[in-house]
């Protein structure tokens, strides 16, 4: 942004000089104030903000669990009806798995990626700000329902018949469909652009097999992304023309078959278990080398069973439909297959366990979160295989043991591993450590709660408290482990607050200077973010780096000696990038967030009335149109116009030039 | 320590410089980023026609008890459907040949390859649409059955992408004629002749499996 | 557009594009609409058994005809190969398994809804 100050005298000098790809409106130049935020592209900025609209929603999707929680409390409860009940279920689950744990892992990949493979931007900087808006706009659109006639009400997977008009007549149902239908699109869109990310803009000498596993494991789920969003997009479409143009796919009457949204649900519901679980993965894959002082146990072989995973999830799928009438040699199938998943899944743990053994262990926040993720998450799988056996789970089907295990494996696998990954990078993104005192303090609340929350589930769903329904009776039995369910989804809460209250301390305290400004390179870590200063500057990286190793920035620092220990040879805050350069980067632009509002508006338009379609859609045309006529680059804002001084002989065909060649028509 | 010292006053102990605004690193697989993008997102799309080709072989046949209607089989005029799937193969080779023309620097006959692609793709849809109104006045419309549910998303689905097709193949003829993409920007033309022939490739299948196989 | 762009254009041409001449392009769409023509005979003759299965052969030869040369994947780098041919497989696979699970093994004969399948 820096260099935008010097546009004046450049527009100037180049007033004459016409560029046919020139776009239609001014770009924005602000390089502070909102603006700055709402037309950026640059992908630390759309990761941060990634976190922030992901925050906001965990907290609402939290509010959502403690009205489950109240009601819940006591037998015969009485603090929400039925049919809020219902609402409420639905919309936490749909909340916190579209709008919490997708987009905080989708800040991590947007933040991290570039800086792990030693990048300026993503490929598209413009389609990732693209991505981030329409997940905004997305979840605003999904929660609008609460105010125009109720939120959906058929859970977040919305078995169809039951969501059909006729058992769900009233908007909430079309909310969800059209809402997911947005978010989807904004990974789509997210998940192509860091494939190509990844594939392409490594730094040199970083092979597939020099990445760090976060970035593996974040390309993974974007391959999942890719290929199993369209499944639910047309599910849902087939789930909105039902419900909206009478269509009959889902019409019993007419001979349909309830099961066809099982099958397309779940077919992306299962890999949607990866999408949710393999970023947790890989940051604790980055976590537990850097505070166990030791090389990752058999990084090869942890990459390949995260491979592994992504490509085995996609044949578990019915697992989810044991009772569903699946017939004896589907349920015999996927019991099989189900079971073998947990293999690579028991690899990554004991790989962990190993790279923990004998290491220098130093317990941070980071690295707290991180065993609890190896310890909880090992509980939740364990009673996932329970599941895998088919008579088992005809038992605990829709029943609160079922909840216990998904709860155990996202919130204390996913959930855990994304707060152990903010209190690890909270210093590279911000400048300054998050107190350690309070940090423990959160995450022995959290952990206390969570296991008070979600243990005695297991015991409740044993004997037989069945799921989503709104009340118990005093005769079940069900009241003292309900009540201690409750508290501790209060604990949970209390942990939250604290850490609320830690990230304004510490943000105070920084302002304020009491609280120091974090080096380049505060954990002594061993990938590349931490070779460029905390905060990185806008264009994180003055040179390219070289890379020789896997770990590559930990070899700069410590090398064998004569015999074979490691010495340390240079401190990481010494040989740190700088910072200093001021190259070319991609212009902010109107045309990402101008483009992403019509999708609400279109979708509004599909419930309400086509009209607002019709505007949403010519809001969208004129966009693109503006957007492909507008070059990534701004040529006005730089040093020089770009439309010359190339090397001909240097990438001018090949294309690598993200500034001149515009970007390929698919967003 | 003599190293990091010495890293700081020379070269960065972290970096190449030879990375500025002019010299650019070529990508690590020599692939350009938007060619791979349209590769991926054609991945993609097969998991969306999957989806839907699937639903409506699953779906053709069931009847219930308010089943009503012929069922979309019932109508096809398959001699209709192929000529206009002959139309959309041929619309490929103009495709390839737009393609070949501007990686030979002649724009003209790229230009007017690129308009009778268009041209072919909107007899397609001309074709698709005449095929629509007549299951409709035949009694078939989207709601009437199960069966013409599927048989119009499927079909209509495989229509939007044809037209989305022309937009973009009109608006590169428009480019072109303007000025806007020269010869260096060929692959441009390549990507959406990529994007266009997979429509194709889809309508392959949905002629087979769809129209043809009983 | 001016002629040392150009030239040096068909210069690089030379190293990275082997597909075929305009002709060969030419021939290649007389083969399809051949195929094609062959196809659209099922429909005015009876071929009996072989009919489905000819159908499915033409079909995936007029794919595979399409992808290999209109689409450049038999001469252009593997990763598209790498990228197109993951998601047709894992269409196909998942695709034909769900096809399967709700043509054929859901309620099978003898299975009242009291029972276990």
């Amino acid at each position: 942004m820096a260099m935008t100050e010097e546009s004046p005298e450049i527009l100037e000098l180049e007033s004459g000089e016409t560029t046919p790809t020139t776009g239609v409106f001014a770009r924005p130049t602000n390089a502070s104030g909102w603006r700055a935020w709402f037309f950026t592209v640059d992908h630390k900025k759309i990761g941060i903000m990634y976190g922030v609209v992901a925050m906001f929603w965990f907290f609402w999707g939290g509010i959502e669990a403690l009205l489950i929680r109240l009601q819940l409390f006591t037998p015969d409860g009485s603090v929400l009806t039925a049919d809020q009940y219902n609402q409420i279920f639905t919309m936490h689950g749909t909340t916190m798995v579209f709008l919490v744990i997708m987009p905080l892992a989708a800040a991590f990949a947007n933040y991290m990626v570039p800086l792990q493979i030693g990048a300026r931007d993503v490929a598209f900087p413009r389609l990732n700000a693209l991505g981030l808006w329409l997940f905004i706009f997305g979840g605003i659109f999904l929660n609008l329902s609460w105010f125009l006639g109720g939120g959906p009400d058929g859970g977040w997977f919305a078995y169809a018949p039951n969501t059909g008009v006729t058992y769900s007549p009233g908007n909430g149902m079309d909310f969800y469909a059209l809402g997911l239908q947005i978010v989807g699109i904004a990974s789509l869109v997210g998940s192509m652009n860091l494939i190509v990310t990844i594939v392409n803009m490594r730094a040199p000498g970083m092979t597939m097999l020099r990445m760090p596993v976060f970035t593996w494991m974040i390309l993974v789920v974007q391959f999942l992304l890719l290929f199993a969003l369209p499944v639910i997009t047309v599910a849902l479409v087939l789930l909105s023309f039902d419900r909206t143009f009478d269509a009959n796919f889902f019409n019993v009457a007419m001979g349909a078959d309830p099961l066809l949204w099982q099958h397309l649900f779940w077919i992306f519901g299962h890999p949607e278990v990866y999408i949710l679980i393999l970023p947790s993965f890989g940051i604790v894959s980055e976590t537990l080398p850097v505070f166990s002082r030791k090389p990752l146990f058999g990084y090869a072989v942890i990459v390949i069973s995260g491979a592994a995973i992504g490509f085995m999830g996609w044949g578990v799928w019915a697992h989810h439909m044991f009772v569903s009438g699946l017939g004896p040699v589907g349920v015999a199938a996927f019991s099989a297959t189900t079971m073998f998943i947990a293999v690579p899944t028991g690899v990554k743990i004991l790989n962990w366990i190993a790279t923990m053994w004998g290491g220098n262990i130093r317990f941070t926040v980071p690295m707290m979160f991180s065993v609890s993720l190896v310890s909880m998450f090992t509980i939740g799988g364990l009673s996932g295989v329970m599941h895998a056996v088919a008579p088992a789970d005809t038992q605990q089907t829709d029943t609160y043991f079922i909840v216990a295990h998904f709860h155990y494996v996202l919130f204390g696998g996913a959930l855990m591993g994304l707060f152990a990954g903010m209190y690890y990078w909270w210093p590279k993104a911000f400048g300054y450590k998050l107190k350690e005192s309070l940090g423990k303090w959160h995450f022995w609340l959290v952990l206390v709660g969570f296991n008070m929350t979600f243990g005695p589930m297991h015991i409740l769903g044993l004997q037989g408290m069945a799921r989503r329904h709104s009340r118990y009776g005093p005769e079940d039995g069900f009241d003292f482990w309900n009540a201690v369910v409750t508290i501790g989804a209060f604990v949970i809460l209390v942990g939250m607050i604290v850490f609320a209250v830690n990230i304004v301390r510490t943000w105070l305290g920084y302002k304020a200077g009491t609280i120091p400004q974090a080096p380049a390179d505060p954990w002594d870590g061993r990938t590349l973010e931490w070779a460029i200063p905390s905060p990185p500057p806008e264009h994180n990286f003055d040179y390219v780096p070289v890379v020789t190793d896997l770990d590559d920035f930990w070899y700069k620092k410590y090398q064998p000696d004569e015999t074979g220990k490691l010495r340390k040879i240079a401190d990481g805050n010494d040989i740190a990038q700088k910072g200093d350069q001021h190259p070319h980067l991609p212009s902010a632009s109107y045309w990402p967030i101008v483009l992403a509002a019509g999708f609400p508006l279109i979708a509004l338009g599909l419930i309400y009335n086509l009209w607002l379609s019709g505007i949403g859609l010519l809001l969208m045309l004129g966009s693109i149109f503006g957007w492909s006529l507008e070059p990534a680059t701004d040529p006005d804002a730089g040093h020089d116009g770009h439309r010359d001084g190339h090397d001909p002989d240097l990438n001018d065909t090949d294309g690598s030039d993200a500034e001149i060649v515009e970007e390929a028509p698919v967003g | 320590m003599a190293d990091a010292a010495e890293a700081q006053t020379s070269e960065p102990a972290y970096g190449r410089t030879d990375w500025d605004d002019h010299h650019h690193l070529p990508t690590n697989t020599g692939l350009t980023n938007e060619k791979v993008t349209m590769w991926a997102f054609l991945g993609s799309d097969c998991l969306l026609f999957g989806a839907l080709i699937s639903t409506y072989l699953l779906s053709r046949n069931r009847v219930g008890p308010a089943t009503r209607g012929p069922t979309a089989a019932d109508l096809f005029d398959i001699p209709f459907t192929s000529v206009s799937s002959f139309v959309l193969l041929m619309s490929s080779m103009t495709m390839v040949l737009a393609v070949t023309s501007i990686q030979r620097a002649e724009m003209e006959r790229c230009k007017m390859w690129l308009l009778t692609t268009a041209a072919l793709g909107s007899i397609f849809i001309a074709g698709q649409v005449y095929e629509f109104t007549g299951f409709y006045r035949e009694g078939l419309g989207f709601t009437t059955n199960l069966s013409s549910s599927a048989f119009f998303t499927l079909t209509g689905f495989h229509g939007v992408h044809v037209s989305l097709g022309i937009v973009m193949l009109v608006t590169m003829w428009a480019l072109v004629t303007r000025g806007n993409i020269g010869p260096e920007r060929a692959e441009t033309i390549e990507i959406i002749g990529l994007y266009w022939h997979f429509v194709d490739i889809v309508w392959i299948v949905i002629f087979a499996v769809v129209y043809l196989i009983p | 557009m001016n002629t040392a762009t150009v030239s040096e254009d068909e210069g690089h041409q030379e190293h990275h594009d082997h597909g075929l001449s305009d002709f060969g392009y030419i021939k290649v769409a007389i083969l399809l609409g051949v195929l094609t023509a062959l196809e659209v005979a099922t429909y005015f003759f009876d071929f009996g058994v072989v009919e489905t299965p000819s159908l499915l052969i033409l079909m995936v030869v007029k794919f595979q005809i399409v992808v290999s040369y209109f689409m450049h994947l038999k001469f252009d780098s593997k990763v598209f190969s790498y990228l197109f041919v993951t998601g047709l497989v894992l269409a196909m696979l998942v695709f034909a398994a769900m096809g399967t699970s709700m043509a054929f093994w859901q309620n099978p004969s003898g299975c009242d809804a009291s029972a276990f399948c």
